[in-house]
């Protein structure tokens, strides 16, 4: 996809603390110390309790939320220019399409923002829907798919620029356990297939671990790295990696890692945490 | 290696037998408005004659009808077609003149916030005002004679729920839309054009509907105090104090009809221009 040498991170975060100052009230610290690198068609999961400041993570990335201090470097340049240059694809928990334009034309908006001409538009728009079976539904609009279509839209409209990156803010949450695995495997193929960076906010043990070339496991109050896990399961992975052993050990590591937390050994306060933000943000889908 | 998700919604096929279907439903959906309709007018009609009550209490439906069709072109009162196109016709440049400040007005409220704090207390605290007073002003400031003056206090009336509305849907959108497009590193023009505007017209077409009905209020009031003669307003004025209330009614019914039409137009637009709005989706 481009001539840049492998070794050079797509991100490289130094550093990065985040706080947030509202009104009089004191700061709160939302992350702490946040340093990570992300290396070229890597799969990066970042995972943690609600508060832990994932979502707020990928906004810094995105350069959508400035960082209070520390570097953050994509493709070899701050991340402001990166945004500028259109590196980044965004996909959110909601789909976020536009209820007045079809699906097809939803899916040109970045071309259209980037000012791409209106042949290779359509040309690029119908590609990505073909990418996401979606191509007999060029001409419907947003409210007469389901939930899962909609949110394979917004996947196609976040790849129509060929971003370098591509950040999804717990794109799934929202959806039925078994839709939500179905994305799972989409996903996997159209990563495999794009060869696109991917950085994917979630809390879900058992996506991070099916999708993530490394899962980033982060604690809360405040926002810290606590551990970075290897996925070492072999690729392609299917319904059937859900089943191996390795999978198992690989889910109970980053539940261990999210339970470790000092005068809480049992690590019930995060367990409980997780269960409820997941329940809350399928409630409200919102962001967590 | 992965299923083929299987889609929830199939593609709409060609219109078929489901499309004569529709229209019979929709046939039955107004059926019992029509029928309390017509059965209003007859029972109008019956008890007025059964009663015997004078016309100037309280005409029949059949002597407005005869009214309307034996004043159409005129007589001892101006002509009634012509009058009710000279008060569309004000309503309309008025509806226009509203609509196009009002619009202005809240593209600057929605753009500067200081144009918000300066100009929507004041466009409140005037909605508060009892505008049909200034009337008599307008005349004074526009000319008796002259049609700005039914005009402007049409503009007024429709100004408010235009700005009101418009400045809403530019303002309340979905802030993921905004961050989406921020991550495309779009201009706040771009962001204008292709977020805040798509997503006011519906709020647009609400206030022009109620705004159609606004303007052809103003203008008619705007006419009872007085300007030329060959308009609504003056035929009801003047024949109710000739006491001929059948010719009253019957430039009432002519308003209605023409504050109807003025309406369907407007829904016309709505669907022509915003097929995808919720309110509007026929699946």
């Amino acid at each position: 996809m481009s001539t840049m040498i492998d070794s050079q991170p797509v991100v490289r975060l130094q550093g990065v603390d985040k706080t947030f100052q509202r009104g009089n009230q004191p700061e709160t610290v939302a992350l702490e110390d946040i340093s990570l690198e992300i290396r070229r068609g890597e799969f990066v999961s970042l995972i943690g309790p609600s508060g832990c400041g994932k979502s707020t993570l990928l906004r810094i990335i995105g350069d959508l939320v400035p960082p209070t201090r520390g570097d953050v470097i994509v493709n070899g340049k701050p991340a402001a220019r990166a945004r500028q240059d259109r590196d980044y694809g965004m996909v959110f928990q909601a789909p976020v399409l536009f209820d007045w334009r079809t699906v097809e034309d939803n899916v040109k908006l970045p071309l259209e923002v980037q000012g791409v001409d209106r042949v290779r538009r359509t040309g690029r728009a119908r590609e990505m829907l073909e990418l996401v079976e979606l191509q007999e539904f060029l001409r419907h609009y947003p409210y007469q798919l389901s939930g899962g279509m909609q949110q394979r839209v917004a996947i196609a409209r976040a790849l129509a620029g060929e971003p370098a990156i591509l950040l999804m803010d717990e794109p799934f949450g929202a959806l039925d356990e078994m839709t939500r695995e179905r994305m799972n495997s989409e996903v996997l193929r159209i990563w495999e297939q794009t060869g696109t960076t991917i950085v994917f906010v979630t809390h879900s043990i058992p996506e991070a671990v099916f999708l993530s070339s490394r899962v980033v496991v982060m604690s809360a109050r405040p926002g810290r790295i606590r551990k970075v896990i290897d996925v070492d399961l072999a690729r392609p992975r299917n319904e059937d990696t859900r089943e191996t052993r390795r999978y198992f050990e690989l889910v109970t590591e980053v539940r261990e890692a999210l339970r470790a937390r000092r005068g809480d050994p049992t690590g019930q306060a995060i367990e409980d945490e997780l269960a409820i933000s997941a329940e809350r943000t399928l409630a409200e889908g919102s962001i967590g | 290696m992965t299923a083929p998700a299987t889609p929830a919604v199939r593609p709409r096929g060609p219109a078929g037998p489901g499309r004569t279907q529709a229209r019979i439903r929709q046939a039955v959906f107004y059926l019992p408005a029509v029928i309390v309709f017509v059965g209003g007018i007859v029972l109008w009609e019956v008890v007025v004659t059964a009663l015997g009550l004078r016309q100037f209490v309280l005409p029949r439906p059949s002597a407005i009808v005869t009214a309307l069709i034996d004043n159409w072109s005129g007589g001892r009162f101006p002509g009634l077609g012509v009058s009710a196109l000279n008060t569309l016709i004000e309503s309309l440049g008025g509806l226009l003149i509203g609509t196009i400040v009002g619009v202005a007005v809240a593209f600057a409220t929605a753009r500067f916030a200081t144009a918000r704090g300066v100009l929507l207390p004041i466009a409140v605290a005037a909605n508060a005002v009892p505008i049909v007073a200034f009337a008599p002003l307008f005349n004074n400031w526009f000319g008796l004679l002259n049609p700005v003056s039914k005009m402007a206090m049409a503009a007024v009336l429709v100004f408010f729920p235009i700005t009101a509305n418009v400045t809403r849907g530019l303002v309340q959108v979905e802030p993921a839309s905004v961050e989406l497009m921020r991550s495309y590193a779009a201009s706040e023009w771009t962001i204008l054009r292709k977020v805040r505007i798509p997503n006011a017209l519906p709020y647009f077409f609400t206030a022009l509907k109620v705004a159609t009905t606004l303007a052809l209020i103003g203008a008619i009031i705007a006419e009872y105090f007085g300007g030329q003669n060959r308009v609504l307003g003056r035929v009801i004025v003047e024949s109710a104090s000739a006491l001929r209330f059948d010719v009253t009614w019957a430039a009432i019914l002519l308003a209605a009809i023409t504050g109807i039409v003025f309406y369907l137009v407007i829904v016309v637009l709505e669907r022509l221009f915003i097929p995808w709005h919720s309110s509007l989706r026929t699946d």
